[in-house]
């Protein structure tokens, strides 16, 4: 995983409250194998017109958004389905940071794995946030994680909360299945010491079935 | 030890190692796995040179992508195809039960799990989907996880995770005849709002919920994460270990006994506190149907669409006008005037057998309106078609004009060829009414079995509570 320590990038605002994963990657494309490529899949319904012909009306295909970095979205940003293929597509698409009110569980725990950092800040910074986006273009913004902060070249400087454990993956891009492997003799000893107990752990026996 | 709550017992009873300020490591004694959203971990595996740590605890199926009909004929989708094909040769390189397309046992991995008994009380489990919330109706512990958790479950049996906050939701006296489930739990995330679940794991409890058969509270369980909960629980009793008695996985003879023994132990201790608690009356419910682009968009059949201009928030009017542009709808209209172009039944939330029989009661003996263009019922398994052919249901079903097909999750995600076309509008027993779910520029409205059914009839939805023919039952 890509480490994420400070990133300074053009914002790209995504006015809309409640986005969903099945907007974020259509459930066509979960039907691929690999995990590569997915950022033209990216807002694939709002983005394109028939035969992949961009929309122009759609916010990230206006010109003055092109190569953003850093995208404002609303609050429950990345609700509904668990698909993974959602951080896939905005990290291929070029974004590495999300900045938003509040996220969807799953999705934000899928973020974190692949090195975007969804960055939380409240409703009226957010709001802030979208108000000089979209009334300077060319408008970037830093987001850094060592020291917590947002900040623009105008003196704007907001700090925002991440669970320090999250934030270190982060800034070490750290392996967790790795982590996990390292502690292989207390996974052991647990199933020696619990998987006795059936009932909690659901017995399953094999051998009485057959597909 | 202090008084807890019943996730707190299963999260316990899971911890294999925990310091301060770290996710906890906890152990999964369950992972489903389906065709969409395994291909990538099981390379990942490839690639890095793992195993998978406990092969007989991963169970996988084919649901997302299958064909419902024609499955004896070669599939034309061939990306579907290489996603089944992935999928076989994973589950037998890697030493994996695998129910395929042609396996009596396929079916939605969520309706497959409990009928199987491979979902038990006090477990934790986990699948790359979402509604494995499901599974919580059992007393489990169940949840959705991405891509790189199913590949660290499959690495290791375990998964890093920070524990959640618990919100109870009780749902106190008696449900009204008409009233299922499924309206249920669409009045509760209109109550809390599709994030309002956020952080926290949900436990149902009150008379309501305990009056509930095990599909029933799969229903609720199942929309846990519509309400933003990752997990919703229902703490198990007699109709808990009635529903797993005999199922192919569970334990038998004497392991039963002990087994409930300790499924007995797992409800909330009196005195146990919540992080938050939200009260809903059943006698206030009354069936419901979405009006607009997220299963918070809801309200009661009596009702109307809604005004944009009634919400105070900038950001809730500007998706509420967006919700409608997109449904096509006019605020002021009557929720019984929608008109219908096609009907479907089915989807992990809504096509148990119970679901079915209680769909068929309505229309027995009626005709789907001639204005429909389609109605489908889309079994949630091969054991649920099974069982629904041998009571009767398919010909009750196809005699009042609907199809009848084979398992899979069909148009609730229309990953195969069961989708609703661009500016044609359902009624859907699904899940998410999410713009193009069940189709590029499809309109979806979500609603109780019986309530489909009964708009399938009339061509537009009506007030099931003024059918003689539910006799207070569903």
């Amino acid at each position: 995983m890509q480490p994420f320590t400070k990133h300074t990038g053009l914002a790209a605002p995504m006015d809309r409250v409640n986005v969903d994963t099945d907007q974020i990657v259509p459930k066509q494309f979960v039907k691929l194998l690999t995990r590569e490529g997915f950022g033209r899949f990216l807002f694939y319904d709002w983005r394109y017109l028939a035969g992949e012909k961009p929309n122009l009306e759609f916010v990230l295909n206006a010109p003055r958004y092109r190569g953003a970095s850093v995208l404002l979205a609303r609050a429950n940003f990345g609700c509904g389905s668990s698909r993974e293929h959602a951080p896939w597509a905005i990290l291929d698409y070029g974004f590495r940071a999300i900045i938003a009110p509040s996220y969807a569980d799953i999705f934000y725990n899928n973020c974190i794995k692949n090195g975007i950092l969804p960055v939380t800040l409240g409703n009226e910074q957010v709001d802030e946030l979208f108000k000089r986006t979209e009334e300077s273009e060319g408008y970037r913004l830093t987001v850094d994680l060592e020291q917590q902060t947002v900040t623009d070249d105008r003196g704007l400087r907001y700090e925002f909360q991440i669970e320090p454990f999250r934030r270190q993956t982060l800034l070490e891009g750290l392996d967790e299945i790795g982590l996990t492997l390292a502690h292989e003799a207390e996974i052991a000893a647990y199933e020696a010491k619990n998987l006795r107990v059936p009932a909690m752990h659901g017995a399953v026996d094999v051998k009485y079935h057959r597909n | 030890m202090a008084a807890r709550t019943l996730y707190e017992k299963i999260w316990d009873a899971h911890v294999v190692r925990e310091e301060p300020g770290r996710p906890a490591l906890i152990y999964i004694d369950r992972h489903f796995v389906h065709e969409a959203t395994s291909p990538q971990p099981f390379a990942a595996l490839r690639a890095a040179g793992r195993k998978v740590r406990r092969p007989e605890l991963t169970f996988a199926t084919m649901d997302h992508s299958v064909p419902t009909k024609n499955r004896d004929l070669p599939m034309l989708d061939a990306t579907g195809a290489a996603q089944f094909e992935a999928l076989a040769r994973n589950c037998k390189d890697f030493g994996i039960s695998l129910f395929d397309m042609q396996s009596r046992n396929q079916g939605i991995v969520h309706v497959i799990g409990p009928e199987l008994g491979i979902t038990q009380p006090g477990c934790t489990i986990v699948c790359g989907d979402s509604h494995t919330s499901t599974h919580g109706a059992f007393g489990a512990l169940g949840f959705g996880i991405g891509t790189s958790e199913v590949e660290h479950v499959l690495a290791t049996q375990c998964l890093t995770q920070f524990k959640s906050k618990t919100m109870k939701i009780e749902v106190r006296g008696k449900r009204p005849s008409g009233v299922t489930a499924k309206d249920m739990i669409l009045a509760i995330i209109g109550k809390i709002g599709i994030g309002g679940g956020n952080g926290y794991v949900f436990e149902y409890a009150g008379e309501a919920v305990r009056g509930l058969s095990m599909e029933g509270r799969m229903t609720m369980c199942n929309m846990s994460i519509e309400g933003g909960a990752r997990a919703g629980m229902v703490a198990p009793d007699d109709t808990t270990f009635a529903y797993l008695e005999g199922r192919a996985f569970a334990p038998r003879g004497k392991d039963f006994q002990v087994a409930v023994d300790t499924w007995k132990t797992l409800a909330t201790d009196a005195g146990a506190k919540y992080d938050a608690t939200v009260t809903l009356e059943a006698t206030e419910l009354a069936p419901m149907v979405t009006w607009g682009t997220n299963p918070g968009m809801v309200t009661q059949v009596t009702g109307r669409v809604p005004d944009p201009a009634i919400f105070s928030d900038a950001v809730d009017r500007k998706a509420a006008e967006s919700a409608l542009a997109y449904m096509n709808l006019k605020p002021g209209t009557r929720m019984e005037d929608i008109a219908l172009d096609r009907v479907f039944i089915g989807s992990c939330t809504n096509s148990r057998v119970e679901d079915l029989r209680a769909a068929a009661r309505v229309v027995e003996g009626k005709r789907v309106a001639k204005s429909l263009k389609q109605a489908l019922v889309v079994p949630g398994s091969q054991r649920v078609k099974a069982e629904a052919e041998k009571e009767g249901l398919d010909k009750i079903f196809r005699e009042a004009g609907f199809e009848w097909r084979d398992a899979g999750c069909s148009m609730c995600i229309a990953m195969n060829d069961d989708v609703l076309p661009s500016g044609e509008r359902a009624a859907s027993t699904s899940n998410r009414n999410f713009e193009g779910r069940q189709g590029k520029g499809g309109r979806t409205h979500l609603v109780s079995p019986i309530m489909a059914a009964a708009a399938a009839i009339e061509g537009h939805f009506v007030d099931v509570r003024q059918w003689k023919h539910l006799n207070g039952e569903e």
